[in-house]
């Protein structure tokens, strides 16, 4: 699909102050829904929606982030960053649809997992690498999409799934196009060219077989019909989910073991490497 | 245009690494905590522990020594980085420093992994080399921890990492992110036949190693002083707007903090780790050392 904008403008797009947040998809395709509170050891954390609906009669569980639309509900939210107990939350409705055999839906919408004394007193790398743990082992089928912006080890940890699919113009990357620039170059103002040399779009991510599916957007981007563009999503959703429900338990998880065991770009060489340096003595 | 005139850097060889060791040039060694000099020699017979107690960073081949004697041996040491996203920028080009950086230290990327022995117990450990991009976690990275997590699940033996990581190898993008996934999922296989994996971190320990393997070992160890965290320092201070307390993230913060299990000083590491691992390989002195089959 060919399409007139760059990198940094689809950044712009992913992150537009009208475009569909995961509660916006619960409305347009959930019959029924319930979200759920707490991570039953700190609080609550805004910024991650957690509950079970039904789409289509399948009761499901739904997890996603969730940004505000002004300052105040941003400040809530704090700007769909979540906490440790936001990531804790979804590891406890993880554990919730393996016990009920319920298929999990991840909405992905994040610059990233918050960075802040807090967060890191309460061990964010910690709860970050749990859930991907868990996801890895999880005995029921998971689906993502990437709704907004993807952002680093902050959207991996509701992301491991066994189907990545993305909106047409939304991001996924491995830190904020503003963090990459800061880490690369010392200058996040330089956010534009990390967007653009990073291969971020989902058709990179695409071209470099780390998505499954791309779910287009109306022209100009998902805002202009956010409702068409969720009832579109949903279908390719529910799809995947009828598949992967099909498969015995087994194979899901075999398949998605081969799905990320494969994800890198390595070489072989004809000889190995050869340190010099010598060892320490321990003994 | 600037782009038709680019060369791809020369492929590298083992072998042809500058870095000379048999001559050192710094016969006297400045400790970057408290700045007293220490000779070399003597600094290296300490472990390279200061005086005051600062644990300097090893080298992959410097952490050897941590095994027993001539039992180190290498594996999956031909693995070898591309370029997947053609990382070129004005200020960075990634071809060009993997081949700097393969030049400085001999190895194809971060990473030196294989088998050992401590104290008798056989293990696949793997090593992280902060000297190369800043033992950052690629697709080289991921791969051989990957392959040392399948290796000690065939040969039903515990998992030692030594790790020093910055993050996320930025150059290769989405694919150094999908490595967490990908070395989570062959740990939690390990985890399926009872054999521990033990994440030892040193100075520094950041991103993408914490948010994946080292955080959720059976085990974590850290040393005396090692900074650990998953967002940087600074960037947590410029969110916040002001300067965060020295200890913050330190080893002794994490450990009060509940994020690690114990802080052993480097010189008890190896006592620690082989009577550590005896717990769980021998957990019954009359019993077979393995658990039964699956």
């Amino acid at each position: 699909m060919k399409t007139p904008f760059s990198a940094w403008d689809k950044v712009q797009i992913s992150r537009h102050v009208q475009r569909p947040r995961t509660l916006d998809y619960v409305r347009v395709l959930c019959e029924d829904f319930f979200e759920f509170h707490g991570d039953r050891r700190f609080a609550d954390d805004a910024a991650i929606v957690a509950g079970v609906g039904r789409i289509e009669g399948q009761s499901v569980v739904i997890i996603g982030h969730q940004k505000g639309r002004d300052t105040r509900e941003n400040m809530r939210r704090n700007f769909g960053m979540p906490k440790p107990e936001g990531y804790r939350k979804a590891m406890r409705l993880f554990h919730h649809a393996e016990k009920f055999a319920l298929p999990v839906i991840c909405l992905i919408d994040t610059p990233g997992a918050d960075p802040s004394m807090e967060s890191e007193s309460r061990g964010q790398g910690n709860a970050i690498a749990e859930n991907i743990l868990i996801m890895a082992q999880l005995r029921t089928p998971i689906v993502s999409l990437v709704i907004g912006e993807g952002g680093s080890g902050g959207a991996l940890a509701i992301g491991v799934t066994d189907r990545i699919l993305m909106l047409e113009h939304s991001v996924y990357s491995v830190a904020a196009p503003e963090a990459s620039a800061a880490i690369l170059w010392r200058d996040s103002s330089k956010a534009p060219d990390a967007a653009k040399t990073m291969r971020i779009t989902a058709q990179d991510l695409k071209d470099m077989n780390i998505i499954d599916t791309i779910i287009p957007e109306p022209e100009g981007g998902a805002h202009n019909d956010a409702d068409a563009t969720i009832r579109r999503a949903g279908v390719t959703i529910m799809q995947n989910i009828d598949a992967l429900n099909a498969l015995p338990t087994s194979v899901l998880l075999d398949q998605r073991y081969q799905k990320y065991r494969v994800m890198g770009a390595i070489k072989t060489m004809p000889t190995n490497q050869s340190s010099n340096g010598e060892p320490l003595s321990f003994l | 245009m600037k782009e038709l005139f680019r060369r791809a850097p020369k492929a590298f060889t083992p072998g042809e690494q500058t870095r000379d060791q048999d001559t050192p040039d710094n016969m006297w060694v400045k400790c970057p905590s408290c700045g007293d000099l220490t000779y070399h020699k003597q600094l290296r017979d300490n472990l390279k522990v200061c005086k005051c107690g600062h644990h300097m960073r090893l080298s992959a081949v410097e952490w050897q020594g941590l095994f027993d004697s001539e039992s180190f041996t290498e594996e999956d040491g031909n693995i070898a980085p591309l370029d997947p996203l053609n990382f070129v920028s004005p200020k960075d080009n990634y071809a060009q420093k993997l081949r700097d950086s393969q030049l400085q230290t001999g190895l194809y990327d971060a990473m030196i992994s294989g088998n050992a022995s401590i104290m008798g117990q056989a293990l696949q450990v793997t090593i992280t080399e902060f000297d190369f991009i800043g033992g950052s976690m690629g697709s080289v990275f991921g791969e051989k921890i990957a392959r040392a997590a399948e290796r000690a699940y065939d040969r039903r033996v515990p998992l030692l990492t030594i790790n020093a990581s910055g993050g996320a190898r930025m150059h290769e993008g989405v694919l150094a992110l999908m490595q967490l996934p990908k070395v989570n999922l062959t740990l939690a296989r390990l985890g399926t036949i009872g054999m521990p994996h033990i994440s030892l971190m040193t100075d520094p320990c950041y991103g993408g190693v914490l948010a994946s393997y080292a955080s959720v070992a059976d085990i974590i160890i850290a040393e005396p002083g090692a900074r650990i965290g998953f967002a940087g320092r600074r960037v947590i201070e410029q969110t916040i707007r002001q300067k965060l307390p020295a200890n913050f993230q330190s080893a002794e913060f994490m450990l009060e903090h509940g994020m690690i299990d114990m802080v052993v000083p480097r010189n008890d590491l190896r006592s620690t780790l082989g009577r550590l691992f005896k717990l769980y390989t021998m957990r019954d002195a009359d019993a077979s050392p393995l658990p039964a089959d699956v």
